[in-house]
């Protein structure tokens, strides 16, 4: 399980976030709906150590991972971890499995490279993906193509927690639609722990088991994803409906 | 008063960031060094960054030594022919080139072509977020990026400095003896004896240390780059202006310690 308790961070006058408290529990799919700027990305990027915040606490399974000390224990702790970011993220001087095994063959989980392509292959095919692209570069690839490398390397190394940031950022309904199915299947196979950033309300219904709304640097409302419709959340229902007037300020 | 405190809070305020700027650099450096010491150590990468750093800025450093040999024999000539001391080509351009010319202008033709090149790949890899990517996967950025980089251009740069200096005094032999009369068995001859084993060696100390703040500057400028492609250029810029300045006060600190009287 995942507990954010209190959580805060600012960057220098902008308070991003003001106070989250969020648990999501082992095996289910979270997903954080929010506007552009809500901090839904540094939320993310807080539980990876990728930000520091002001305050709070961050828990998965039980354990501090803001005060874990050292870089094994710290390399150990990312070795559960799977993401798979917004722009891909995908390493362009590297063909695309080495993106995909990168982690394999390097750290605790090294192998040879011949047995990680094996294995980068394999995770490709996963995803929808030929043998043909593995010595392609990242560059060669449609959009559609490099969110699927990255979720392939999401996945490389069968982590049990992932997270996904905009998984259909970019793509067109039928190429996200993919995505979505792809990213709802892998999480139900592996039985992985996921959370999920998106503004997309297909992706929403089609990825979550819950639903958490971050608005003004707090969680709004969280609750199954079969109850968004019916909240009675006057900002969720501003935000899933794409309501110009309500609580949530538009900016014209 | 109110103006003189305004005025001192400026210069008070552009002092503490310039402070700030150091050390941040010297942590950087510090942090960098650290990881010598502390594996893994990818060789891969080391050997990449040897090849871009080393063998490919070969062509550049030659041609700017060769044609600087060449524009020095000619201007010790001109010069010396005003109190009879032509002579003097032949030593003047090996000392010249091997103490001072081959480290400075290597030092910065590296520094425009790999500086601006690390900066800018590094900064482009951040803004993309693939080092946010790297981290994810367990691997230190510092460890996968800076320091196969940074060790490269310090074992790189001093061998390109002596390349660059015989490829500098053959210059100067062909402007001597094909333009100005020198005999080619004399010209090196006088070569060969003015120049000395330290002469050598403390150019390419320079080299080590140059090509320590040339990729340095690189990957420090590379990962504080800002967003987007104006935080890019303002970083490679950044990278390039920094190396230049560092090697030039560099040279005269080193020069100090190596030649003072």
């Amino acid at each position: 399980m995942i507990t954010l308790n209190a959580l805060e961070k600012s960057f220098g006058q902008n308070h991003v976030l003001r106070g989250v408290t969020l648990q999501v529990p082992k095996g289910s799919s979270m997903v954080i709906i929010g506007g552009s700027g809500t901090g839904k990305s540094v939320l993310l990027k807080c539980i990876l150590g990728l930000v520091t915040p002001d305050r709070g606490t961050i828990t998965v399974a039980g354990q501090d991972i803001l005060h874990a000390k050292g870089p094994k224990a710290r390399s150990a702790f990312l070795d559960r971890f799977g993401m798979l970011f917004q722009g891909g993220a995908l390493f362009d001087s590297l063909p695309v499995w080495h993106n995909v095994a990168f982690r394999l063959l390097r750290g605790a989980q090294a192998m040879p490279a011949q047995k990680a392509r094996a294995l980068a292959v394999e995770k490709l095919r996963r995803v929808g993906l030929g043998p043909d692209v593995a010595d392609r570069f990242p560059a060669e690839l449609s959009g559609g193509m490099q969110k699927r490398v990255g979720l392939a390397r999401a996945i490389a190394t069968d982590p049990e927690i992932i997270f996904f940031d905009e998984p259909t950022a970019g793509l067109d309904p039928i190429m996200s639609g993919v995505i979505n199915s792809l990213i709802r299947e892998i999480v139900v196979e592996m039985g992985a722990t996921a959370m999920t950033i998106t503004h997309d309300m297909t992706s929403v219904r089609a990825i979550a088991d819950d639903v958490a709304m971050l608005h003004d640097g707090t969680i709004k409302w969280c609750g199954p994803v079969a109850q968004i419709d019916h909240s009675g959340d006057a900002y969720l229902d501003q935000f899933i409906h794409g309501r110009a007037t309500g609580p949530i300020a538009a900016i014209r | 008063m109110t103006l003189i405190s305004s005025v001192l809070g400026t210069i008070g305020a552009a002092v503490m960031g310039a402070l700030a700027a150091v050390g941040r650099v010297v942590i950087f450096a510090l942090n960098t060094v650290s990881h010598l010491l502390r594996p893994p150590f990818y060789w891969r990468e080391f050997l990449a960054a040897l090849v871009q750093i080393g063998w490919l800025s070969l062509p550049v450093v030659g041609l700017t030594a060769l044609f600087t040999g060449g524009a020095l024999a000619l201007q010790i000539y001109a010069g010396g022919s005003r109190f009879n001391a032509e002579a003097v080509v032949p030593s003047i351009v090996a000392i010249g080139m091997v103490r001072e010319l081959g480290p400075v202008l290597g030092g910065l033709m590296v520094a425009a072509r790999v500086a601006s090149s690390i900066a800018a790949e590094i900064g482009t890899m951040k803004v993309t977020e693939q080092i946010d990517a790297m981290v994810t996967l367990s691997t230190d950025p510092m460890k996968y990026l800076t320091l196969p980089r940074v060790l490269a251009a310090t074992v790189s740069v001093p061998l390109l400095v002596a390349v660059g200096d015989a490829i500098g005094i053959m210059g100067g032999y062909m402007v001597g003896t094909t333009r100005l009369g020198f005999n080619p068995a004399v010209y090196l001859q006088n070569t060969a004896d003015f120049l000395e084993t330290w002469d050598v060696v403390s150019g390419m100390i320079k080299g080590a240390a140059f090509g320590f703040i040339v990729a340095l500057m690189g990957c420090y400028h590379g990962m504080q780059s800002g967003r987007g492609a104006q935080g890019v250029g303002a970083a490679t810029k950044s990278a390039v202006v920094a190396a230049s300045v560092l090697i030039l006060a560099a040279n005269y600190l080193l020069t100090e310690v190596f030649f003072a009287a």
